[in-house]
C-alpha cells in the first residue's frame, strides 16, 4: 500500500459534501507524475477516491464503472451514495484471498442532499461515520488534523478551508504524499473542483 | 512502444499487443487512438498480474492522435500504472535522466531540441551510471509517421 503513496480525506457539511486527494504518482521514493488525481466521479453528486497501488486504483475504478454503468441500464437511474458504496464492499470482499490494494473513499449527496460519506479497507469493511473519513499513507497524520480542525454544520465554503488545511499539513508530513492536491467540495446544485498547493517535494 | 524486462516477456507481450492493435485495424478499417491502445494495454498487463502468468515488462507507449491532434506519451510500469506524461524514464537511469528533463525540458521545443536533449541524458548516463550503455536508437512519431532518427553513440558526445 505504501509502494506509490497518496491520501485522500472526505467530510461532511452542512447540505454539502468535500472529498480531496493528493496528486502525486510515485514509485517508491521516485515520483514519476504529479497530476495523478485518485478521486474519480461516480455519479452527478457522487465521487469516490481510491488511494492505495496505483494500478488497483485504476482497475477498481474501472470495474466499479462497469457495474454502475450496467446497474444504470437495468434500473433506469442514477446509482445513489448508499448502494455504490455496498458495491464497493462487494467488489472488494470478492477479492477476499487476493484482495485489490486500495482503500475506497466514497462521499456524495444522496437523494434528499443529505451528505454521505463512507471509507473501506482493502477487503470491504465499510464505516460510515458522521464526521470524517482519511485513507492513504498519511491518514495517521490526517487523522490528528481532521480531529481538530472539523466542526458538525459547516458551509461548502468552510467545509473546503478545513478540508484543504487537513490534507494539506498531513501530506507535507508523510513524504510520498503530496504534490498538489485537488478538492471537490459537492453541494445540492454544484460541483466545485479547485487545486490547492503543497509542498512540492 | 519501448519494453524492457524479463527477457522473452518483454518481446512476447509487445508482439501480443502490436498484433491485437493492427488486428483492430484490419476489423474496423480505423485504428486505434494512441489512447485507447495505451488502455488497452494497461487492461491486458493488469489481468495478468493476477493470473498465473505475470508480464514482467515496463513500457513506454508513444503515439501521434490525428483526431486530438496532438502527441501523446505514456507510462506504465510492470504492475500496469498508467499515466500520460510530457516526459518519462524506467530503470536505473532514470534517476539520473529525470533531474535532467525536469531541467532542460519545455513543452513547446522543437524536434532538433529534444534530440539535443536526448543527446544530453544520454551523455548524463554514460558519465554518472556504471552500466556501459554504448548506442542508443531514436525514433521519432509525428503526424506523418514514424520516423528513425540519427542513434546516439555515446563515445562521441561530450561529456
Amino acid at each position: 500500500m505504501s509502494y506509490n503513496g497518496g491520501g485522500v480525506v472526505a467530510m461532511k457539511g452542512k447540505e454539502c459534501v468535500a472529498i480531496a486527494s493528493d496528486l502525486r504518482f510515485g514509485i517508491q521514493l521516485q515520483t514519476i507524475g504529479l497530476d495523478f488525481d485518485k478521486i474519480f466521479q461516480a455519479g452527478p453528486k457522487l465521487y469516490v477516491g481510491f488511494p492505495g497501488l496505483a494500478t488497483d486504483t485504476q482497475t477498481v475504478h474501472q470495474r466499479l464503472k462497469f457495474r454502475t454503468n450496467l446497474y444504470e441500464l437495468r434500473e433506469n437511474r442514477k446509482v445513489s451514495p448508499k448502494v455504490y458504496a455496498s458495491m464497493v464492499g462487494n467488489l472488494l470482499y470478492e477479492h477476499r484471498f487476493g484482495p485489490y490494494f486500495v482503500e475506497p473513499v466514497v462521499a456524495g449527496l444522496d437523494a434528499n442532499n443529505q451528505p454521505y460519506i463512507c471509507a473501506f479497507d482493502l477487503i470491504g469493511c465499510a464505516n460510515a461515520p458522521d464526521d470524517f473519513v482519511v485513507a492513504g499513507t498519511c491518514e495517521e497524520q490526517m487523522y490528528g488534523m481532521c480531529e481538530s480542525l472539523w466542526k458538525p454544520d459547516l458551509g461548502p465554503e468552510e467545509l473546503f478551508e478545513v478540508i484543504s488545511q487537513a490534507l494539506v499539513n498531513a501530506c507535507d508530513r508523510d513524504a510520498i504524499s503530496g504534490w498538489g492536491a485537488r478538492v471537490y467540495v459537492i453541494e445540492k446544485d454544484k460541483v466545485t473542483v479547485r487545486n490547492v498547493r503543497t509542498r512540492m517535494d | 512502444m519501448a519494453v524492457c524486462g524479463e527477457s522473452g516477456d518483454t518481446t512476447q507481450f509487445s508482439e501480443y499487443i502490436a498484433k491485437n492493435v493492427h488486428l483492430y485495424k484490419m476489423k474496423n478499417d480505423y485504428e486505434l487512438s494512441p489512447r485507447a491502445s495505451a488502455n488497452f494495454t494497461r487492461r491486458m498487463l493488469a489481468d495478468s498480474l493476477r493470473s498465473r502468468e505475470r508480464y514482467n515488462v515496463n513500457l513506454l507507449m508513444a503515439g501521434y492522435d490525428e483526431v486530438e491532434k496532438k502527441a501523446e506519451l505514456y507510462y506504465m510500469d510492470y504492475l500496469a500504472s498508467m499515466m500520460e506524461l510530457p516526459y518519462c524514464a524506467h530503470g536505473y537511469g532514470s534517476y539520473f535522466v529525470l533531474g535532467c528533463l525536469d531541467a532542460y525540458y519545455k513543452p513547446d521545443m522543437s524536434v532538433a531540441n529534444g534530440y539535443e536533449l536526448l543527446k544530453r541524458c544520454i551523455a548524463e548516463i554514460s558519465k554518472r551510471f556504471s552500466i556501459n550503455l554504448p548506442t542508443f536508437s531514436v525514433k521519432l512519431i509525428d503526424k506523418d509517421g514514424i520516423h528513425d532518427q540519427e542513434p546516439i553513440h555515446a563515445r562521441q558526445l561530450v561529456i
